[in-house]
This record gives structure tokens, sequence and C-alpha cells, in this order.
């Protein structure tokens, strides 16, 4: 589903340069479920964005489901993530004036999907995450769980070949971590492809394999036996 | 781009934030309304300006004798010049291609009295084509006519309030009443868009003046109608001409400036209708201002609305927009905005010139108006205007990187 091959990164800042990623080798195949961990400034985000097609890599190649990922213009860049994409971000990201259900359907807009099928769609993935009921509030209304489950249902509602989540659960606290880890889970054991950005060890243990970032290169790349979130929700 | 789901999609952005809606639409609203209403005002000053010169005729020059202010061939300055009916033969054989029109006008103040009602009223003794001449307009009976003037008959032509403070209710034709001393038969009222003054006059034959003045042939003012086609040049040159042809046939120094007056309407009405333009020009020159003072606003406004929807964006992006996509939503929704607000400030303003009429006559605006293609033309200048200049931000919008836009602060 994706490989990467010598992917490097740097920075420009002024006249220096902040190389971050040095060489990164790696492949995900569909329907795992990666975690990425590091300390806090490891180049996780970095890569992640790479992979998302929301910043471009210096050296390097990236293949996603066959489809070489460079020099892509913006237009090329907006309809890929589109249709290959989706994205949970840490601070949620929804869309303020929007209602939930409007949220989940924006994805769908952009694909040219028509506004009643958009609307169905979205409150069929809005039920998948428990929250039909609350299809007409509006993000302020909701909980930060709540909220990132929205957003789950937004990365979700396009149908992407994979998910990228850059610590989704930063920003929750733990019982609310593990509610929406279990949702997670959940949509990985449908079949989809999952990446997970974190730094707390007990949400990596909940994916299928750990890859640790340090000092821009990967120190270690494992297999774990899965923690299953529902036992703590 | 322009399908029916894009419009919805505007239209729920526009709904939910309404006080961004209301900043723009108001500037813009506000803008069309000034332009439509000072433009409106030019108009009305141009009407003003014209009204004082729509009651009478403009093909009209105007002969007064003077008194000589030089010595000429032997006659001492001081000496009044005086017309008489050989001055109009003279004039009617010597400028014939000129000519439309000439009648003498003799004005005397006097007591005019109807059985026990009686006033003052100025008496204008004339010939039948005065009344072309003052834009007399008859409502009942008849004017002067050529007979009249060749038999001396005691005939009047009396003015609208003349007839209502004689006669009251009562009808006052094939009355007589009695001017200065003389019985006439009224044959004519009239009425005159000049105001209250010029329908309290009285008209009657010139040559019944002079007769009833000691069978005289003297004559006050001499009023000469150019034919229109000649234009303003022609009318220039006949002035020209009737002002040496008297001073010659009077013996008037040719420098004098006092012996002749010659007053022509269509010098005056050019002068004023130049200043109602330049004073229009001043106006249109403001009401521009205020269209470019609009588009700065509202460019402002979307630089503002972008800066304001950085991250909004910035997660459209990350969701799928393509850059057009992202310029689209603004463009469109400012072009909305600044449509529906536009006209609302165009009919506003139209209204409100429509509400006008003569009420700030006093200020010199009479019934201001502004052609609807102007009014519509500002508005779609703004229009356009707006969308050129929301593009500019909305195109920077678009080339922010949306890792950029979501940066957490
Ligand atoms: N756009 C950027 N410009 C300059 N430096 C950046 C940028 N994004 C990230 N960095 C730097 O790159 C390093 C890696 O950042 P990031 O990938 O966000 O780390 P992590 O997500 O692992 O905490 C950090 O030192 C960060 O300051
Ligand atoms: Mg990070």
């Amino acid at each position: 589903m994706i490989e990467i091959k010598d992917l490097h990164k740097s920075y420009k800042m002024g006249s220096n340069s902040l190389h971050v990623l040095k060489g990164i080798n790696f492949s995900v195949k569909e329907g795992e479920l990666v975690a990425i961990m590091g300390s806090s400034g490891s180049g996780k985000s970095t890569l992640l964005n790479i992979l998302g097609m929301l910043d471009e890599l210096d050296e390097g190649s990236y293949t996603l489901d066959g489809v070489p990922i460079k020099n892509l213009n913006e237009t090329k860049a907006a309809q890929y993530r589109n249709k290959f994409l989706g994205f949970v971000f840490q601070s949620f990201n929804l869309i303020n004036y929007k209602s939930a259900m409007e949220n989940v359907a924006l994805p769908l807009y952009y694909q040219k999907v028509g506004r009643k099928e958009r609307q169905e769609k979205a409150l069929k993935y809005l039920e998948q995450v428990g929250l039909k009921e609350w299809a007409t509030h509006l993000p302020n209304e909701l909980s930060g769980g709540q909220k990132q489950r929205v957003a789950i249902a937004r990365a979700m509602a396009a149908e992407p070949k994979v998910l990228l989540a850059d610590e989704p659960t930063g920003a929750l606290d733990s019982k609310t971590s593990y509610e929406v880890m279990d949702l997670i889970q959940k949509i990985n054991d449908q079949g989809n492809t999952i990446l997970l950005v974190t730094h707390e060890p007990d949400i990596a243990d909940m994916c299928k394999r750990i890859v640790h970032l340090k000092d821009g290169v990967i120190i270690e790349d494992k297999k774990v036996e899965q923690v299953r979130a529902s036992q703590y929700v | 781009m322009f399908s029916r789901d894009n419009w919805k999609e505007i239209f729920e952005t526009i709904q939910k934030n309404k006080l961004r809606t209301f900043l723009s639409g108001f500037t813009v609203a506000l803008g069309i309304l000034i332009f439509v209403v000072l433009f409106g005002f030019g108009n009305g000053l141009k009407n003003t300006f014209s009204k004082f010169f729509e009651d009478d005729a403009q093909n009209i020059i105007t002969l007064f004798p003077g008194q000589t202010s030089k010595p000429y061939k032997g006659y001492k300055s001081g000496r009044r010049i005086e017309f008489d009916n050989s001055d109009l033969e003279d004039i009617k054989t010597n400028f014939p291609i000129f000519l439309e029109y000439i009648t003498p006008r003799i004005s005397r103040n006097g007591l005019v009295k109807y059985k026990n009602e009686s006033n003052n009223y100025s008496t204008r003794a004339v010939a039948p084509s005065h009344q072309i001449a003052e834009k007399t307009i008859i409502m009942k009976g008849r004017y002067l006519n050529v007979k009249d003037v060749k038999e001396k008959s005691k005939t009047a032509v009396i003015g609208r309030l003349v007839e209502k403070d004689l006669f009251g209710a009562k009808n006052a034709m094939g009355e007589y009443i009695d001017i200065g001393g003389s019985a006439f038969k009224v044959i004519g009222v009239y009425q005159d868009e000049g105001g209250d003054d010029e329908e309290r006059r009285i008209y009657i034959p010139y040559t019944t003046r002079q007769l009833i003045e000691k069978n005289t042939d003297k004559i006050d003012q001499i009023i000469v109608a150019f034919r229109p086609e000649l234009g303003y040049a022609g009318a220039l040159a006949l002035d020209k001409g009737l002002t040496e042809f008297i001073k010659n046939k009077k013996f008037i120094n040719p420098n004098d400036q006092n012996g002749l007056y010659v007053r022509n309407v269509a010098e005056g009405l050019k002068q004023t209708q130049q200043m109602a333009f330049v004073l229009q020009m001043i106006v249109g020159f403001v009401a521009i201002g205020t269209i470019i003072a609009g588009i700065i606003g509202i460019s402002n406004i979307m630089v503002f609305v972008v800066k304001e929807r950085t991250k909004e964006l910035g997660i459209r992006k990350a969701l799928g927009a393509t850059p057009k996509a992202v310029i689209g939503t603004i463009l469109l929704e400012s072009v909305f905005i600044t449509t529906v607000f536009g006209f609302i400030g165009m009919i506003i303003g139209i209204a409100i010139l429509n509400s006008m009429g003569d009420k700030l006559k006093d200020r010199f605006i009479t019934d201001p108006y502004i052609d609807m293609p102007i009014a519509i033309g500002a508005t779609v200048l703004l229009i356009v205007f707006g969308a050129i200049a929301g593009y500019i931000p909305a195109k920077r919008a678009a080339r922010i990187k949306p890792i950029v836009a979501l940066r957490d602060e």
C-alpha cells in the first residue's frame, strides 16, 4: 500500500537547514495498523505529512497504492488526498460553523458526490462512530472525544485507502483516548489501513506494529500483539 | 463551478457567518447608495439650472434702449435712446435669414378694475408672436392676433391669477375690464410656468397702447427670436449684427456700453449649462470616488475574510479542495454578497432619489434622478472590481500549504 525508499527531508530556516528525516525506508501493507513513535521533535509529524501529501519530500521515493507520488502540482495533490487519504488531527480541525453531519460530508462535496447521497453517507459514518443523534450539533456543542469521533467519521467518509492520524488522542484524557482507540481498531478490523502517530506507549500497544523514530531514522520496527481497547472502555 | 450544489454550499456559509456577510454587504450597499444619491443630486442640480430657462423660449435676443455715455457724430453723451416701430421694420428687412419672429414690448404698471374689484397689474403691450417668446399657454379663448394689432382693438389676454383676483369663481371671458381708464374686452385667459408673477400679467396689442399714449410710435423693448437651427454661433453673429445695426442707426458710439443693452438668452443658457456640467462632473468625480472607496473597502474585507478563514481553508484543502475550489469558494461568496447588497443599495438609493422630488429645491436640487444604465453600470463595476480585488487574497489563500494553515498556534 505504502512504499517509501531513502526518504530525506530538511527544513530551511534562514541560512541553516534542519535535517529532520535522514533516509527512511519503510512499507505498509493493506490492513495494517501502524504506530509511529518517537520523542517530540523526532520527525513523526513530518513523516506523516509527507505520506499525506501535505508536504513534499526532498529526496527518495514514495509510492501509494502503486502510484508514484512525486512532483505533484497543488490540484493533483488535492485530488489524491481526497481520493486516497483520510486525516485525523490532534486538534480535531472541524469547521466550527458546520454541523457534525456537514463536517463529515465535506470530503464528499469535493468528490462531487450529490447532496442527498452526501448526507446519507455522512449519517451512516456518524452512526458508525456512535454520534448519529449529534448530527445537527455544532463542534462547540461536542466533547473532545465526540469531536475526534466526528473527525474520524469525516476521514472515513471519503473511503480512503489509508487513514493518517497525527496524535489523535493527544488532546484527550485516557478514558476518552481508549474509546477513540477502540473505534480506530474497529475501523482497522474492517480492513482499513491506518497509520497513527503517538508518543504514548499504551496507545502504540493498541496497534499491530510499532515503528520507532529517533534523530530522523527508524531505530526499531516491530510487530506487536495488539491490546484491545474495548476492555478499558 | 456554478452548480446548484456550489451555490447551496456558499449560501450556507453566508448564512452561518452573519457578521462577515453584514460587514462586506454593508460596505457595498453603502458605496452604491452614496453613489446613486450623489449622482442623482448632480442631475437634480442640472435640472434646476435648465428650469431657470425653461419657462421662456431659448432662442431670444432682447434689445433694451439705454442712455449714451459717450459723444458721437456731433451728439452729446447722456442722450436717451428710444426705439420705435420703424426699428421693427428695419430689423425685419435687414436680418431676414436670421429671424424667426420679432415682437415689441411696452410694459406699464397700473390699476385694473372689474366692477368693485381692482388691483395693480403689469400690462404688456405686445405683438402676437410674443406668445411664443414667453411660452404663454392659453387656457380659455385666444391670444392676441394680427387683426387685433392692425385694428388697434381694445382686447386683453389676462393671466390665470388676474382672473382669479378680479372675477373670483366667475368666468372673465367676454367681460370688460378697465385698464388705466380704458375698457378692454377679455378675449383669453392664460397660464405660464414661470410662476405666480407671470400669471398676474395682462397682454394687449402694442398698437392699442401706442394709440392710447397719444398715438406715439415708441417701443420699450424689442424681442428678436432667431432661427434655432442657427445654433449658438448664429445667435452670437445675430447678436453682433443687431448691436452694430442699432448703434449705427441711433448714432451710438460703437464703444459705448450704455447706449444699448442686448441680452442674449443663448449665451446665458450656454454659460449656465457649462456651469451645471462642471458641477455634475465634480459630483460625478466624488461619486466615482465613492465607488473606488467601496472597492478598496471590499478588498480590505476580503483580505480580512481570507485571514480569518485560513485555518478553515487549510482543513478544506487537506480534505481535497483544489486551489480552484478554494478560489471559487471565496470569490463566489464575495460576488454573491456584493451582487445582492449592491442591488439593495442601488434600490434604496433610487428610492431616496424618487422620494426627494423638489423637497431640496431651495438647495438647487430639483427632481434628482439617475439613469438606470448608470446605476446598474456602477453596481456591476463594483461587483467586477470587488471580484478582482477578492481574487488576489483568494489566490494567496489557495497557495497556502495546508500544513501551514493547520499548524497549531
Ligand atoms: N515547517 C517547518 N519549518 C521548520 N521546521 C519545522 C517545520 N516543521 C517541523 N519542523 C521542525 O522539524 C522537527 C520535527 O518536527 P515534527 O515532525 O513536527 O516532530 P514530531 O511530530 O515528532 O514532534 C522539529 O524540530 C520541528 O521544529
Ligand atoms: Mg508532531
